[in-house]
């Protein structure tokens, strides 16, 4: 897919809490298309500290708005930043890149699409392109706490949803492999982003439940299209490029 | 109409402004943002006779004004590159160089000569200065003798453009662009990256897996700007600048400190587009001051 440097002009932050927003972005023209589990690498401005770009998963695309969503979780001065940017303030994003998930089986299948903190940005964009298609989901969302649990609205417009959080605030307590539905039901395919040790205990279930797994990684990375090569990840075919092979992988190829 | 050429050695570029090896890929991963004819030179991504893994994730390090990297020269061969890369980059427009490095003086070598042989790579960039890789690179590239070794072995074999690429971890760089220049090399390129070391205080570990790597970006630029003038004061052959080059201004900079040509490295990452950008500069700079040739500018700086 064709790569755009573009200058996106934000219509709406919207705060969700103390720690987590959603930048809601538009164009003059329209937006390029995007697949779930595509990035964007955004330009931080006035962040003496933040000399790359970020990588930032596409939350959410809806093109008869010409609107693009990322949800940003606040860790440093880049993503406060980008916090403070104001409706009509540009933002200079390089994109649609990397690699989109695999869609299996047929519209009967059982599809679970599992997100933990922030990593649930790319399942919503994935959940509302499924259901496009036809297909009906099951969205299992955990966090530490019921401030953690993201977007529960929006989610809700594309299927069932199962929350878990550490504190047992809200939902089951525990973590999200530690969810009954797990047990319960034999799904077709899971989808994950999240936490490294979250993704990994998913795609242990997964392994030793003989079912079709992807996990999109998060690697810190200096480019995001394949020329710095500080992304990679080891795999069967040795490193690989996160950015531009990943960052969705069958959890068959990594050797994580 | 200013005249943007550049003698190099024995080659003319179009305009003096490169890109550095390892930043820019092999040029098709920037096709979808610009037309990379344009750029004065590419120089691709480091080229070892063996497939190489490179180091262990994490290779990478964001630091103020710059990033350490410790990639350790993963790609996939010369053979690779010569059957595999070369027939999707040759017939762009424009110089195309290979950065060769290598753990052993025949290793080198016979890279060297493989590439030698391909009619549309008018020159190579010896890499004698990668800090990371556990054998040669930056070892070759330390002292005058074993630099001397390298480029006197090398030039036996290849017989188009040399650049030797110089590493700025040593005491003397002058001195090893003497020794490099006195064996045959047609000009030097400097600074590759210096080294550097980042730790997670809170884990109480190093970030990079290899510990130390190599420093790039604007922090680097006032070193590498008085290294290239200093080279320039002390060799008769072509000095190319590097060194956190972020905008025309920087790049007009080094060619008043004395180098010919330019590269664009880590500024490739945050905004693709740096090279077109920087030419533009450096064209708009020249018109701006009535000077028609940009070969006029280089080392005019006034004392």
């Amino acid at each position: 897919m064709k790569k755009f440097l573009l200058d996106l002009i934000v219509k709406e932050n919207k705060t969700l809490n103390s720690q987590y927003f959603i930048l809601k972005l538009t164009a003059h023209d329209r937006l390029p298309e995007m697949l779930p589990g595509q990035f964007a690498e955004v330009r931080i401005d006035n962040s003496p500290t933040t000399f790359l770009r970020r990588p930032i998963s596409i939350n959410f695309v809806n093109y008869e708005q010409n609107e693009l969503w990322l949800l940003v979780q606040m860790v440093g001065d880049g993503t406060r930043k980008l916090s403070q940017l104001k409706a009509g303030d540009l933002l200079n994003l390089i994109l649609p890149l990397g690699n989109t998930f695999t869609i299996s089986g047929d519209k009967y299948s059982r599809l679970l699409l599992i997100g933990g903190g922030v990593g649930i940005a790319p399942m919503l964009f994935l959940g509302s392109y499924l259901n496009d298609l036809g297909y009906s989901c099951n969205f299992l969302l955990g966090g530490r706490s019921e401030s953690n649990l993201l977007q529960l609205d929006e989610f809700s417009k594309y299927g069932q949803i199962f929350t878990t959080t550490e504190d047992g605030s809200s939902g089951e307590k525990g973590f999200v492999t530690q969810h009954s539905i797990l047990e319960n039901t034999r799904f077709d395919a899971i989808y994950t982003c999240g936490p490294t040790p979250m993704m990994k205990a998913v795609a242990a279930y997964a392994e030793k439940n003989n079912i079709f797994c992807e996990v999109s990684l998060e690697n810190t990375m200096a480019c995001g299209f394949g020329a710095c090569l500080c992304c990679v990840t080891d795999t069967t075919d040795g490193h690989v490029c996160v950015c531009t092979e990943g960052p969705v992988f069958n959890i068959t190829k990594l050797k994580w | 109409m200013v005249n943007l050429k550049v003698k190099l050695g024995k080659i003319q570029l179009k305009n003096p402004v490169m890109t550095a090896s390892g930043t820019f890929g092999y040029g098709t991963e920037y096709a979808d943002f610009f037309d990379i004819s344009r750029i004065g030179g590419i120089i691709v991504k480091g080229t070892t006779l063996r497939n190489r893994q490179g180091n262990a994730y994490p290779r990478m390090a964001e630091t103020p004004s710059g990033m350490l990297n410790a990639v350790g020269l993963q790609n996939k061969g010369v053979d690779y590159f010569v059957n595999h890369i070369y027939p999707e980059i040759k017939d762009v427009n424009t110089s195309i160089f290979v950065n060769v490095s290598g753990s052993t003086i025949e290793d080198y070598v016979e890279t060297a000569s493989i590439i030698n042989e391909l009619d549309k790579i008018p020159g190579i960039e010896l890499n004698i200065s990668c800090p990371n890789v556990k054998e040669g690179g930056m070892a070759f590239g330390t002292s005058c003798l074993s630099a001397s070794q390298v480029v006197k072995a090398v030039r036996k074999v290849y017989s188009k453009e040399l650049i030797v690429k110089l590493s700025p971890n040593v005491t003397s760089i002058s001195e090893i662009a003497k020794a490099v220049e006195a064996e045959g090399a047609d000009s030097v390129s400097l600074i590759n990256t210096l080294l550097g070391m980042a730790i997670d205080a809170e884990k109480r570990k190093p970030i990079l897996s290899t510990v130390t790597g190599g420093l790039s970006g604007p922090a680097v630029k006032p070193i590498a700007l008085c290294m290239v003038w200093q080279v320039a004061k002390a060799v008769q052959i072509p000095v190319i600048g590097i060194g956190g080059i972020m905008n025309a201004n920087d790049a007009i900079e080094f060619m008043l400190a004395g180098a010919s040509a330019i590269q664009i490295g880590t500024a490739n990452f945050i905004d693709p587009t740096a090279t077109m950008k920087v030419l533009e500069g450096i064209e708009e700079y020249l018109k701006r001051y009535g000077i028609s040739h940009v070969k006029d500018i280089v080392g005019a700086l006034e004392l």
